[in-house]
């Protein structure tokens, strides 16, 4: 994938000799020797966003997972600025990494600015900087700081929750954003509002980003890469601009359900 | 002599032995939460603990309670006291309940939320004193609360063994066939329970997280 990656001159100073995060015949089994996961090759480029597409179960999730190391490749490796994720302290490492799972990942317990605040808490930053970037990622994503900071997850709406989900995800200011599903409860129209919302966020925040989804409209959306996985391997690697164009046939098979829709537009 | 002429004659009786009673149950609860929480815990997170511990404090709840009293008599330092006995029994009885509903407080966190927790770099230690255990809170407080209902009851049984409460009048009664001093523990230590049901109740549910 690297071939494909438009490097700008003069910008392979050390920092970005290598990939942000790269798999390495990466592979996953459950201690029943069921594989997850099997010999996964992939780099993901400083600023860049891979989607990660596939049927639910397919182990897309699981490769999301191996980058934070919520999981442990059984083989190969996985490399997170040039290091393994298995060398070092795990915490550490997913400190770096922002975390974005369905609406459910925030803690009811917890209020908006304590959702949101809980990690720069952790790491001790003093109070008043912990406030000023509260204030900051609310009007980042959309909220109003008045009416929203001191409200639980459970009143606010979908999208709103999704939203506090990306803040506090960013609170750490981290290179790197995982995203599981994170705008897959959310009713088509919310969706559609709060993908826009996110691809300018992007747009602005330069991080290296890997979402997972099942949803071919979010890849071709927010992707510079598209990877479809299917029963544990990667089975193709697209630009959205060639995905559409892909003979492969898991590809294939998600290109002609968006061409069915583009067909029922008509044309014109 | 009416029950309520006997009540005012004696309530500073009644009420000395209100305070004792209060006195056992109260040690002997502080004495189970703070080995039940902790046991609890263990269960949740270690299930091959389950069984033993799980398997220990259902034992000790089905021993019959005056013949625990019994038991804990001949045990050094333990047998020295009247109210050790008693603590130590009330305390034994108490652990199943606050064991069991701290555990399924724990293992009721939402999946997502657990990992939500890890996935953002919380510690393990982390995880379990700001996400779980708040989150259980009201479960193991309604483990307490049933807990605590029942040692009122059996702490009566305590007077047995000469640790006092209410139970005196009522063994005092039984002995000398007086339906009065019967009543005169038996009342407050019924009363005793309701209040405690009550005010752990609102605790409970105080303590209810907000769910979405």
């Amino acid at each position: 994938m690297s071939s494909e990656t438009k490097r700008t001159a003069g910008r392979s100073s050390l920092p970005d000799a290598h990939p942000v995060i790269e798999f390495r015949h990466a592979s996953y089994q459950l201690p029943d020797g069921r594989a997850l996961l099997r010999d996964l090759n992939l780099a993901v480029e400083r600023g860049e966003t891979l989607v990660l597409l596939g049927r639910s179960g397919a182990g897309k999730s699981t490769a999301l997972k191996l980058i934070n190391r919520m999981l442990e490749p059984s083989d190969g490796a996985v490399l997170v600025e040039g290091r393994s994720t298995l060398e070092g302290d795990p915490i550490e490492l997913r400190r770096r990494i922002g975390y974005v799972i369905q609406e459910v990942g925030l803690f009811p317990h917890f209020t908006v600015e304590q959702n949101i605040s809980l990690l720069p808490r952790l790491e001790h930053w003093p109070e008043d900087r912990i406030r000023a970037r509260v204030a900051e990622l609310l009007q980042l994503v959309g909220l109003s700081e008045a009416e929203f900071l001191h409200r639980y997850p459970h009143q606010l709406s979908g999208g709103q929750r999704q939203r506090v989900g990306v803040a506090r995800a960013l609170a750490a200011d981290p290179p790197i954003l995982l995203m599981d599903e994170p705008f897959g409860a959310l009713d088509p129209l919310t969706r559609a509002e709060v993908q826009c919302e996110f691809q300018d966020l992007q747009r602005r925040l330069k991080k290296t980003i890997v979402i997972v989804t099942h949803h071919v409209a979010e890849a071709l959306l927010l992707g510079d890469h598209i990877g479809v996985i299917d029963a544990g391997a990667l089975v193709g690697l697209h630009t959205p601009k060639d995905f559409m164009s892909a003979t492969e046939p898991v590809t294939a098979a998600y290109t002609a359900n968006v061409r069915m829709f583009e067909k029922l537009e008509g044309p014109e | 002599m009416n029950l309520l002429e006997y009540f005012a004659r004696h309530h500073r009786e009644i009420l000395q032995a209100t305070l004792e009673h209060v006195w056992l149950v109260g040690i002997a609860m502080l004495l189970a939460v703070a080995v039940g929480v902790p046991l609890g815990v263990l269960v949740a997170r270690q299930p091959w603990l389950a069984r033993p511990i799980l398997g220990g404090a259902n034992i000790a709840e089905t021993i019959p309670s005056l013949a625990l009293f019994g038991f804990l008599l001949p045990v050094p330092w333990l047998g020295d006291r009247a109210e050790r006995i008693a603590i130590a029994a009330l305390a034994l009885y108490a652990l199943l309940p606050i064991i069991r509903n701290t555990a399924a407080g724990i293992t009721g966190v939402d999946r997502a939320i657990r990992d939500a927790a890890r996935g953002m770099g919380m510690t393990e230690r982390q995880i379990l004193f700001q996400v779980e255990l708040p989150l259980s809170f009201s479960t193991m407080l309604a483990g307490i609360r049933v807990a605590t209902v029942l040692t009122v009851g059996i702490a009566t049984i305590a007077a047995a063994v000469g640790a006092g409460g209410l139970g005196e009048f009522i063994f005092r009664g039984l002995a000398m066939v007086n339906n009065q001093l019967i009543l005169a523990g038996a009342i407050p230590a019924a009363l005793l329970a309701l209040i405690a049901d009550f005010l752990l109740g609102v605790c409970e549910r105080r303590l209810q997280p907000a769910r979405s």
